[in-house]
């Protein structure tokens, strides 16, 4: 079932990620084309080869997406797609192209997440109060304007505090190991340039100490808004043998979606991303001893932690005991998002997991220079959207 | 800027719910394919699709399912509640729902707290269910 692995990805575009962007501000069709280019450029490919994109949504364009990025980029496509996962996007993106490349409708496929500011609309009119509503969809007919909105249950960190809170009660809760998490995660992005926190690591104690957002979590616990934006580029196995970077292969991939609200969840504790990386470990036929490095999406500390489990691991309930056994940093024995993850790099809305797909093929390429994981065949990649409610896994593979 | 309070946009499925919480009563879907219980209200059940429901008069009787203190509002509308102890409430016919706790001291928080409802008529058209473990309090 599923990818035979024909499909790679041949080269990517990272922007750097920063706090304060100040820069020119473009519109989200821009970045677009600029993060494109950069891609390609890496690759080694022509925008000619180029017969497919998948895009998430533009600030540009309520609807038509893909077919307003087409025309910018003034290149016909065979297969198009918009993909509407909130974080999951990037790694639902990738396998969408991957499946796209092997089913021989395209060859080459655009896959970008701009994350920079677009310029103030000189024209804008007052303020809409509901823009404080944000993924809560605040539409009449809609159950979160009816039964979530007015407790203002809104955004993310108290959905995710909840889901914590659940898990201190069924399990054991130490916030020392997610404490550890994070300063790991912060080594590894004081070696990366790119990163929001390049040079600036973390002490457990200054995690521990930090700011109580949301029970249990801690504002270090909490991803940074940034700017940045990345892309990547798909190709079929004929091209890729043609391109300059070593060939990253999709081998297996897993989507899985059960609820939007987690009020509705079955078991707060047990997240898609169980079902969906158990499905993409069959499908590339590969264990999980032998993964090489985690690219783990990480808006929150318990995001980590649950996918660690979720995924396979460790068993449930065991994850807070092995983040204390093991050493994530990328040179560790369990290797966890080498780039800094986005606690490191910082969340540039929904590009942040792209930061994660692009890494692993960086790692498997072996380009990450400073923070190279030790021959890196076997990359695990997870995108989480909504409050764990969409969730998707990658494989993917070196030669 | 001001911010108004959000109210419910209520829909016609959920009629019965918001008009038995004005008469201070809990009302909740029943499937009359399954049994299974149902909320948020709609029009089919989520277990099995059936588009036949009775909506029956419940207890209210809950239990904490999870919380959080939300030290800083989750919206500027909301900053008069700070610090807002936002749950997830199962009832005792084992529904989820979305509230805010009222007349409970965080420190008493925990999971599997029992709980009552609260009815807080906010306008002479909405009342919201909110839940407490303190109905003296609620007497006041």
């Amino acid at each position: 079932m599923g990818l035979n692995g024909t499909a790679a990805i041949v080269g990517y575009a990272q922007w750097p990620h920063v706090r304060r962007y100040t820069d020119e501000k473009r519109f989200t069709i821009d970045q677009w084309a600029e993060l494109t280019k950069q891609a390609l450029k890496d690759a080694d490919l022509s925008i000619d080869q180029v017969n497919g994109i998948v895009c998430s949504e533009i600030r540009e364009a309520d609807m038509f997406t893909p077919a307003t990025i087409v025309e910018y980029l003034g290149r016909p496509v065979n297969f198009a797609e918009r993909v509407d996962l909130g974080g999951a996007n990037p790694v639902g993106m990738v396998w969408r192209a991957a499946a796209a490349i092997e089913l021989g409708i395209a060859d080459v496929v655009i896959c970008a997440t701009p994350g920079r500011p677009i310029p103030s609309n000189p024209n804008r009119g007052p303020v809409d109060p509901r823009r404080y509503f944000q993924s809560s969809s605040h539409k009449w007919g809609s159950p979160q304007a009816e039964f979530e909105i007015p407790f203002g249950n809104l955004a993310q960190n108290c959905g995710y505090a909840m889901i914590a809170q659940r898990y201190a009660s069924e399990f054991d809760y130490k916030p020392e190991a997610l404490a550890k998490l994070v300063v790991h995660q912060r080594e590894s992005a004081a070696l990366n340039p790119l990163a929001a926190f390049y040079q600036k690591p973390v002490t457990a104690d200054d995690v521990l100490s930090s700011r109580m957002i949301a029970d249990p979590l801690r504002m270090l616990e909490i991803v940074m808004p940034v700017a940045g934006g990345g892309a990547v580029v798909v190709a079929s196995k004929e091209i890729a043998r043609q391109c300059p970077h070593d060939p990253v292969w999709i081998t297996g991939f897993g989507e899985h979606l059960t609820m939007k609200t987690p009020t509705f969840a079955k078991d707060l504790c047990r997240s898609p991303v169980g079902p969906a990386s158990q499905t993409a470990f069959e499908m590339a036929d590969i264990s999980r001893k032998e993964i090489d490095a985690c690219e783990i999406y990480d808006c929150y500390t318990i995001t980590v932690l649950l996918t660690i489990e979720d995924a396979g691991f460790c068993e449930k309930g065991e994850g807070m005991e092995f983040i204390l056994d093991h050493d994530l940093g990328f040179a560790g024995d369990f290797p966890v998002n080498t780039h800094g993850g986005q606690l490191g790099m910082g969340q540039a809305g929904a590009a942040g997991g792209m930061t994660q797909v692009i890494e692993g093929a960086c790692q498997i390429m072996g380009r990450a220079g400073d923070r190279q994981v030790e021959s890196c065949r076997n990359v695990y990649v997870s995108g989480t959207g909504g409050i764990m409610s969409e969730q998707a896994a990658l494989i993917l593979q070196g030669s | 800027m001001e911010f108004e309070k959000p109210l419910p946009l209520q829909t016609p499925a959920a009629t019965p719910f918001w008009k038995g919480l004005q008469d201070e009563t809990v009302r909740l879907q029943q499937c009359d394919g399954c049994s299974h219980w149902v909320f948020y209200p709609r029009n089919h059940c989520p277990r099995c699709l059936e588009s036949s429901l009775t909506w029956r008069d419940v207890s209210g009787e809950a239990t904490l399912y999870s919380f959080t203190i939300a030290r800083q509002p989750t919206a500027p509308h909301f900053a008069d509640e700070v610090p807002q102890l936002l749950a997830i409430v199962e009832l005792k016919e084992g529904v989820r729902m979305t509230s805010t706790l009222i007349h409970v001291e965080p420190e008493e928080l925990r999971v599997g707290l029992p709980l009552e409802p609260y009815f807080d008529h906010v306008s002479n058209e909405v009342t919201l269910l909110r839940f407490t473990n303190n109905s003296d309090k609620t007497c006041e």
